[in-house]
């Protein structure tokens, strides 16, 4: 069933901007990146809009919709009634480019900074093995789309900017929690997720959890793990011996790449 | 980005350019970041090379998070009788002998290197009971081979490479202080024209495009180009591809003087989804029939038994009681027909819809439902349950799914050398979907992740080496950029004109209807007439707005794109005079073993217009020939193509 339905879209720049009204007509079974696409091909020629695949697996159609952080590709039109206004806005963590679209490089500059991948070197291509049970736990990570969805919802950095330096922000410290759970990797991160990456500041309300579109139980899995493994560390008497008599830094604890 | 890199146009030649562009300067310049970018991109970096890599979405959002079934490899990990003989055989098979052979050779020799690498770099794939690699089957695979993440196989293949780029950006930040010394992403930049240096022979000499953030042009100077650019999915109105497969690499080696082959070849994927509207088109991955997922039509019938062709019937069970107890016992049955190569399966569904046996939005059914448990669904095929449930609110371990043919891949591209990637034109290399040869008229599934891969790492190799060869650098023509600036401008400067929107779509119908699934004389006639129309009307397109983020005159460009490809398919499918894999001529049904010895090649002529010349296949060296039973390659070759094989004679009276 064809109706009109009433946009409010965001529309300006890094300066100035404002909501600007539009009526578009909505089709059945359409998203509302479809939506966007019409008032684009029909209306606002250069109505700036991120996006890809359009099947929910790029996750660059990133943007706030009544509000609630969602990916436009795979928010149908049917979970709004046909009176509703759909007020649609630019992610908020992140500085506007144009229109509804983000400067997301604060999450490719932290990506650049955990200490990657580190198999045992005698291990030769091809005879890594790994049981199914063993790869579980990474695997669900790794399903992340990295949308950003749960970085620009995370309050530690969307109304604290100035925590953006110290704290990697839910994606990241999953990342973390991804190579600490992976059965070929050797490094201990569980010192600098805690001083360099923040996981301290997460206080587990879950909301990255909530609006991950690929339902990765990012806070009860990764985040919450991960804190239990910072915490077994930091008391293991061993370490705290080993603390005391001023051997500060285990041998397998990365350097922070970037970090002085 | 670092300022230090960036150095003003004056100092660079002394001659005039236009007053804003930044100029950087690389060894190689890789266009794509998509899984054979990404590869080419590491192994320059790797041979020494200073690495540009350019990509038209954000870093890690490229068309290969859409693959979805797995990497064809052939590690034997499930099936110890697996090889790369085997896996070559396959492949040939499934391009109807018309690939570049040494291509499929170097692929099904290197692919198991190129897996396993991935997981040193830490790629997570699903594991065997001995904790190997697992490998599925599929369609026209005779073994369990692709490697798999569940149905997200590319995602983890991308993020791998993502991930070894940022380690190698971390190993040059601790040895040489900048993290972008030896290897750069520029995300959201497009490239709109190659550089040719003047001297002769004309050589690769740059790249120019644009940031899309600013709309500030970009020069890159550099020795060698890498073409990663993937497919022309964008030029059909039904397709699973994403708004960057406007056919650009395609275009810009016409354009720099390279040749195109092949190019009617374009596979149609049997499975897309065709409901609701806004989704038609989506893939539905081909590891639903592989994990036992079957195609009904609406008297409930399994009709892919009908459609076995000869030269298949060897390999393909006839009863559904074999193709059951296949999936257990690969050695002792043969395989279900819905596992059939593509193109065979595209166009079997096609002919059920014709006639009326189709589903109530138009395509056929696919169940899994009732062949496997829904927890085992769940597990298999985790992103097809989401994107069912999201998208159509169908639950796929309750109902089955409604499915249709889906313009997928193009099998045509760039003619390169097989062992280094480069094209025609000196410094130009390329790689992946937008390369050609490799699958031949069909590309088998699971074929495209390990293309990637194999031929990434020999691409970014042979631009190295080439790089290392050079006496001189090239210099970039003061004049060329100007005139590439000036024409990018057009679009936002020409206040009249018409919606590229519009002529986007009206492009896409055009090929959708007429350069489709199955084609006709008549219909490709009057599609290049209607192309010809359209190239009018693209020059005089019109962008209104800024130059920052600005979707329409990025559509603007890509059209131009589109529509020099979109030619060039439909003058090679009204040339070829048969029907083989992913060109079906109504009017020409058979097969030829004369066409089978033919390659179309496309390039542009002095004007500028696209041109066709008939170029014969190289012959298949004997040692690869006698891979395969006489008998099965007289289906394909021509008697004297066969004389002096051991065997031939017997095989002729046969015949």
């Amino acid at each position: 069933m064809a109706y009109k339905a009433a946009l409010r879209v965001w529309r300006g720049d890094a300066g100035t901007g404002d909501l600007a009204d539009y009526q578009v007509e909505v089709n059945e079974g359409e998203v509302v990146l479809d939506v966007l696409h019409r008032l684009q091909a029909t209306q606002a020629s250069d109505l700036a809009i991120r996006w890809n695949c359009k099947a929910g697996k790029c996750g660059s159609c990133s943007m706030e919709i009544n509000g609630r952080p969602r990916l436009a590709c795979m928010t149908r039109m049917s979970v709004f009634t046909p009176e509703e206004t759909l007020t649609i806005t630019p992610l908020r963590t992140f500085p506007v480019i144009r229109d509804l679209v983000t400067d997301v490089s604060f999450n490719y500059a932290k990506a650049r900074e955990i200490p990657s991948f580190t198999p045992d070197p005698s291990i030769k291509p091809g005879e890594f093995r790994m049981q199914q049970v063993d790869v579980n736990r990474s695997q669900e990570f790794r399903k992340c789309i990295e949308c950003y969805l749960c970085q620009n919802t995370c309050h530690v950095i969307r109304d604290h900017p100035e925590n953006e330096r110290p704290f990697a922000g839910p994606r990241f410290l999953m990342r973390i929690a991804e190579l600490e759970m992976h059965p070929a990797d050797t490094a201990d991160r569980r010192e600098i997720a805690q001083d360099d990456f923040g996981l301290g500041y997460c206080n587990i309300t879950k909301c990255c959890t909530e609006v991950c579109p690929e339902h990765i139980k990012i806070t009860d899995n990764a985040l919450i793990p991960m804190k239990e493994r910072v915490v077994g560390r930091k008391y293991d008497p061993l370490v705290w011996l080993g603390d005391k008599i001023g051997r500060r830094t285990p041998k397998d604890t990365p350097a922070v790449p970037g970090k002085a | 980005m670092s300022d230090a890199e960036v150095h003003s146009d004056a100092a660079a030649s002394g001659e005039p350019v236009p007053a804003e562009a930044d100029r950087y300067a690389y060894d190689v310049v890789v266009v794509g970041a998509g899984g054979s970018g990404l590869r080419a991109a590491i192994e320059a970096r790797l041979n020494g090379k200073k690495t540009a890599i350019i990509s038209k979405s954000l870093f890690g959002k490229a068309h290969t998070v859409m693959a979805e079934g797995g990497c064809a490899a052939a590690m034997g990990n499930v099936y110890p009788n697996d090889n790369w003989q085997v896996h070559f055989r396959d492949t040939m098979r499934g391009g109807k002998f018309l690939n570049n052979w040494r291509m499929a050779e170097l692929h099904a020799k290197e692919s198991p290197d190129r897996v396993w690498e991935l997981e040193a770099w830490g790629a997570l794939f699903d594991r065997t009971k001995d904790g190997k690699i697992s490998q599925r089957d599929f369609g026209g695979h005779q073994y369990p081979r692709l490697a798999h993440v569940g149905d997200r196989t590319g995602l983890e293949i991308i993020r791998t490479l993502q991930q070894e780029v940022v380690a190698l950006q971390q190993a040059d930040a601790a040895e040489l202080g900048d993290p972008e010394a030896m290897i750069k992403v520029f995300a959201e930049t497009t490239i709109t024209d190659l550089l040719l240096a003047d001297s002769y022979p004309a050589r690769i000499a740059g790249a120019f495009g644009y940031f899309r953030d600013t709309g500030r042009f970009v020069t890159f100077e550099a020795p060698a180009v890498v073409l990663a650019t993937g497919g022309i999915g964008k030029t059909y109105k039904v397709t699973s591809n994403s708004w960057e497969y406007t056919g650009d690499g395609h275009a810009l080696a016409l354009r720099a003087g390279a040749k195109l082959l092949n190019m009617e070849f374009v596979q149609l994927h049997p499975t897309g989804m065709v409901w609701p509207p806004s989704v038609r088109g989506l893939l539905v991955t081909e590891g639903v029939r592989a994990d036992g997922g079957v195609l009904t039509n609406s008297e409930g019938k399994r009709f892919m038994f009908n459609y076995v062709p000869d030269v298949f019937r060897a390999q393909y069970a006839d009863t559904e009681e074999e193709a059951d107890r296949w999936y257990a016992d690969h050695d002792n049955n043969l395989r279900p027909p819905e596992l059939l190569p593509r193109d065979e399966v595209a166009r079997s569904i096609n002919a059920e819809i014709k006639a009326g046996r189709g589903s109530p939005h138009g395509g056929v059914f696919l169940d899994v439902s009732s062949r496997l448990p829904a927890e085992e669904i769940l597990r298999r095929l985790p992103s097809m349950y989401h994107q069912f449930m999201e998208l159509a609110g169908v639950d796929i371990t309750k109902e089955p799914m409604e499915i249709g043919p889906t313009a997928h891949y193009v099998m045509g591209g760039v003619e390169v050398d097989p062992d280094t990637g480069a094209a025609a034109v000196p410094g130009l290399f390329a790689v992946g979907e937008v390369s050609g040869g490799m699958h031949g008229s069909n590309r088998l599934g699971g074929n495209s992740l390990s293309d990637l891969l194999v031929f990434g790492r020999r691409a970014g190799l042979g631009a190295a080496e080439y790089v290392s060869g050079l006496s001189s650098r090239p210099t970039v023509p003061a004049v060329d950029v100007a005139a590439d600036a000036a024409s990018a401008l057009q679009p936002l400067e020409r206040a009249e004109g018409e919606n590229p929107y519009t002529i986007h779509g009206e492009l896409q119908t055009i090929m959708n209807d007429l350069v489709g699934l199955i084609r006709r004389e008549s219909e490709l006639k009057t599609a290049l007439v209607e192309l010809d129309k359209l190239r009018a009307r693209v020059a005089q397109v019109s962008a209104p707005g800024g130059r920052a983020y600005n979707p329409g005159w990025h559509l603007a460009l890509d059209l131009r794109n589109m529509l020099q490809v979109a030619e060039c398919v439909a003058q090679s499918a009204l040339e070829r005079q048969e029907s083989r894999g992913g060109h079906t001529r109504e009017d020409f049904p058979a097969m030829s073993p004369e066409w089978r010895k033919v390659n179309l090649v496309c390039s542009l002529d002095a004007d500028g217009e696209v041109t066709l010349t008939r170029q014969p296949m190289v012959p298949m060296r004997s040692d690869l020939l006698e891979l395969f039973d006489v008998s099965e390659l007289h289906k394909y070759m021509t008697d004297e193509e066969l004389a002096g094989l051991p065997g031939a004679e017997v095989a002729e009276e046969k015949h």
